[in-house]
């Protein structure tokens, strides 16, 4: 069943109307209040079965969105690739299929592959929600990160967010890119020439080469986390020249003109991309972004849920 | 059987190898072309066939085909391909070497020819592995796969990486006078890539491949035909940089012939979006500049064939997230009705220059029996409606499998009638 | 359809100040006296009767907010912006009056809500109900313990409690559906 908001699946924020990405911020700022009551716990999805479904290891989006579903009283189930059908060579469309069988209502995936997300979703009547495909989106990470700018700045329109790092391989930047330039931002990517995607400035976002160059221009620097295993597959020589030549470190910051907000979807490689004197300075917002995270999903969840499947519909059953 | 004359009343004659277009009868007997005129009389006994407002011309060859046996007899066998040829309006198709295990060797070339002619429907020219087990390390006893019914050499499925080997193989190649067929790619460039590289794969987070991994490859081919004076065929071209080395190529005499895909010039990596695992192929769909220099190069010959790459999968190969599933579509069934829409409806080139490129080059390019109504000539002839409309649906195709972008889609024109060694293989009916 | 004014500006003034009295003869005063307003329009109501509480006594009178719309047992019916507006209380709601305020109580549904959702904030001494108008209808075991306006209506009718601060007047108007 669709969601009147939303419609079925949240698979990115590339397909999303602007009032639709702001309907989502502006429904998780009450729900941030949720997480401060003494019982943490609203029966608005009361009943409701949600499946975690996560092929690639992620602790804190995992637990993010666990910590929404239970506060919105819903019924969790956790299943990981290891110890599952899944490690045993079972195909998605078959996971997809036991799923259906199960009435679940909702499907949360992380998957290793571009367009899981949206492959689960056209192939099951539940909603599902994208924790992450591959290199394509991870749009509750989009909208937190959103979320916690417009808490800092008070809007999102004209706000300057550079975006530095591997953007080639980065989910975070696809959802940023797409959620923040609906919204009015303007976005700018910095990073090594061999992290950068073809055509990305076709995206609507400029390409700053040097990381002293975003610095100067940005109101926020989002920092994304650098893969250790770029630098075996030879995109960067080695993590300390990335260091010396792309790491926020609070010299560079020094010189900035304006106070930058600093941003990081984690988990950190301190001392690669960012400096830890960064990472704890009064500049950083990276746990008000985990807050946010939070609040975010529960957004998500609740408006999706505004419609539920319908099994009695199906024909033969 | 196979010795009843044919008449075929009435059609027009389309015979690019003599430079024929027109109304006209055309009698096959005994296997052969007997006759081409106006007015011819039936002997004792002929089927006669009125062939009014159709085409009549000598059968398509495509040099570029997976017939998946031995190995995967579950997505397609020599006799099903060969099926599915006859009813595209192909007479011959030659068999890519990577099958499991690969025709690498006599007895695997053998093989697949005592299969083709079990099947006896379209021919089916078995193309040798150029490198023991397709593993581009040692070469493959051309001469013997030549004997067992080889017609030309390939490591097709995978590049030559090693330019000491290709080189190796143009030179070998000229005992035998048999063309030397690479699938160009970088697979240092290549390496994990789903799709083209440029925008569709930046939005859809896929790797991309880009142009540059196929065009390194097709320089250095160009540069050691030159270097060895041997014969060498690209397969499966896909951008505009290709076409153009190849131009120069053919400018300076080379012996460069190429061939292009209906898809690469009917599709674009648009196409992908929603990541269609039906859109996947290697090389990827690209760009629309490309799609355009590839139908510009079919026109003007500088690509010299249209070829279909048809790779079978099973549909639940295709069921899958994009990264994971397998590249390759059918092409046999649906060749000429896209190259009639295609390249034709919108006035590209005209029907005797599209039996040219599938039919009448294919056969001069691999030196192969065919592409000719002369008299004497196998009878092996289409008949064709160049005018009918018809939808794509894939549960009625004579292959095994099922995977095309193309299913729902219209076409324009489809083969009526088939006709190999003058016997008819395919009826419409 | 045919519009009736139940209420002008001037009546409800008059019925708001009697609820207001009655909030404090029945609470026995201003002690541990918390309003809380339903969103929307129970939030106007609940700060015009704190206000005239608080010219009367002399004393300030703490005011929260309340919004239902995650506990409500009808999800799927909602419309397609599902607004969640802003919920307010004290930390501990613990040995408190809570009187809740709303402008129209119709099914008893909300309020029902409401109790749930108090019930996850701690445990008030006493929990009454003041609404602007009563209207009958119920679906629940659900009682106000002090009305502005109470009538009958058929479940075609609407009521409509407009408020200066969110429609730009003050009224009461019974919209009845043509037969």
């Amino acid at each position: 069943m669709t969601s009147a908001a939303l419609g079925k699946d949240l698979v990115g924020l590339e397909p999303l109307t602007a009032d639709q990405i702001r309907l989502i911020l502006d429904t998780a700022e009450p729900f941030k209040e949720v997480s401060e009551r003494p019982i943490k716990k609203v029966p608005a999805l009361r009943g409701k079965t949600i499946v975690n479904l996560f092929f690639e290891n992620s602790t804190r989006t995992r637990i993010s969105f666990e910590f929404a579903e239970k506060r919105l009283s819903a019924d969790t189930v956790n299943v990981a690739t290891s110890g599952s059908s899944v490690a045993k060579g079972e195909t998605l469309v078959d996971t997809a299929r036991n799923l259906e069988a199960m009435r679940i209502d909702m499907v949360v995936i992380r998957h290793g592959a571009s367009g899981a997300a949206r492959f689960l979703g056209e192939r099951i009547r539940s909603n599902v929600i994208n924790a992450g495909d591959g290199k394509h989106e991870h749009p509750t990470q989009g909208l937190l990160d959103m979320l916690t700018l417009r808490d800092r700045f008070g809007r999102l329109e004209g706000l300057k967010v550079a975006i530095v790092g591997d953007i080639l391989h980065s989910r975070v930047a696809r959802s940023n890119i797409w959620g923040l330039t609906k919204l009015g931002a303007e976005v700018a990517v910095c990073g090594p020439p061999s992290l950068l995607p073809r055509n990305v400035r076709d995206l609507g976002v400029t390409v700053l080469p040097r990381i002293e160059d975003a610095i100067a221009w940005a109101d926020a620097l989002n920092v994304l986390r650098l893969q250790l295993e770029r630098m075996q597959a030879g995109f960067i020589p080695s993590l300390r020249e990335y260091n010396r030549v792309f790491g926020v470190t609070s010299e560079r910051l020094a010189r900035a003109p304006r106070e930058l907000a600093i941003l990081h979807p984690g988990p950190m490689n301190r001392g690669v991309e960012i400096d830890s004197d960064v990472a704890d300075g009064p500049h950083s917002v990276i746990l008000p972004q985990v807050t946010n995270g939070v609040a975010v999903r529960m957004a998500v969840l609740y408006l999706l849920a505004g419609g539920s499947p319908d099994w009695r519909t199906e024909a033969g059953e | 059987m196979t010795d009843r004359p044919i008449l075929l009343r009435g059609g027009r004659v389309i015979d690019p190898s003599r430079g024929a277009d027109g109304q006209a009868d055309v009698l096959l007997v005994g296997g052969r072309v007997e006759a081409v005129g106006s007015g011819l009389g039936a002997a004792e006994g002929a089927l006669v066939v009125d062939a009014t407002g159709k085409v009549v011309a000598p059968g398509f060859i495509d040099l570029h085909v997976h017939l998946r046996e031995p190995g995967q007899e579950d997505l397609e066998t020599v006799a099903t391909g060969a099926m599915a040829a006859a009813a595209g309006g192909f007479t011959a198709v030659c068999a890519m070497p990577n099958t499991d295990p690969v025709t690498d060797n006599q007895a695997a070339v053998g093989f697949i020819v005592r299969q083709a002619m079990r099947a006896a429907k379209a021919r089916v020219y078995p193309i040798g592995a150029l490198s023991m087990g397709q593993r581009g390390e040692q070469l493959t006893e051309f001469g013997e796969l030549i004997g067992a019914g080889a017609v030309a050499v390939s490591d097709d499925g995978r590049p030559v990486a090693s330019s000491h080997l290709m080189r190796t193989a143009l030179e070998y190649a000229q005992v035998f006078g048999i063309p030397v067929a690479d699938h160009c790619e970088d697979p240092t460039l290549s390496q994990g890539g789903a799709m083209h590289e440029g925008l569709v794969s930046t939005r859809l987070g896929l790797k991309g491949i880009p142009a540059a991994a196929e065009e390194i490859h097709v320089a250095r081919d160009v540069l050691l035909a030159e270097l060895t004076g041997g014969h060498v065929h690209l397969c499966h071209m896909s951008t505009r940089g290709s076409v153009e080395l190849i131009r120069r190529a053919k400018e300076r005499g080379l012996r460069v012939t190429a061939e292009a895909t209906p898809h690469h010039f009917a599709l674009t990596h648009e196409r992908v979006e929603g990541y269609d695992t039906h859109a996947k192929m290697n090389p990827p769909l690209r760009e629309d500049a490309d799609r355009e220099a590839i139908r510009q190069a079919l026109r003007d010959g500088t690509i010299d064939v249209i070829a279909t790459d048809h790779a079978p999968h099973h549909y639940d190969a295709k069921e899958r997230e994009f990264d994971l599933a397998p590249n390759g579509i059918l092409g046999l069934e649906t060749a000429l009705g896209l190259a009639i829409r295609e390249l034709v409806e919108p006035g590209l080139l005209d029907l005797p220059r599209l039996v040219e490129l599938m039919s009448t080059v294919p056969a001069r390019t691999f030196r192969l029996p065919g592409g000719t109504l002369a008299t004497g000539a196998p009878a092996d002839v289409v008949v064709f409606d160049p005018a009918v409309r018809w939808t794509v649906d894939p549960s009625r195709f004579f292959s095994k499998s099922r995977n095309t972008p193309f299913g729902g889609a219209e076409l324009t024109g489809r083969a009526e009638l088939t006709i190999v060694g003058g016997r008819v293989v395919f009826q419409r009916g | 359809m045919p519009t009736t004014t139940l209420l002008d500006a001037r009546a409800i003034q008059r019925a708001l100040q009697r609820m207001a009295s009655e909030v404090v003869e029945r609470c026995g005063g201003t002690a541990d006296l918390l309003l809380v307003g339903i969103q929307r329009r129970g939030v106007e109501l609940a700060e015009r009767i704190g206000a005239l509480i608080e010219g009367a006594e002399g004393t300030a009178v703490p005011r929260g907010k309340l919004d239902i719309t995650l506990y409500r047992d009808d999800l799927q019916a909602i419309g397609p912006r599902p607004v969640v507006s802003e919920t307010r209380l004290p930390p501990s709601l613990d040995g408190r009056t809570v009187v809740i305020v709303d402008d129209v109580l119709y099914t008893g549904r909300t309020i029902r809500a409401a109790l749930d959702e108090f019930a996850d904030f701690g445990r008030p001494r006493r929990i009454l109900l003041c609404v602007l108008v009563d209207r009958g209808g119920r679906e629940l075991p659900i009682q106000p313990d002090i009305v502005g306006l109470a009538l009958g209506t058929q479940p075609g009718d609407r009521v409509d409690v407009l408020v200066r601060e969110l429609d730009g007047r003050d009224a009461v108007e019974l919209v009845r559906e043509v037969a």
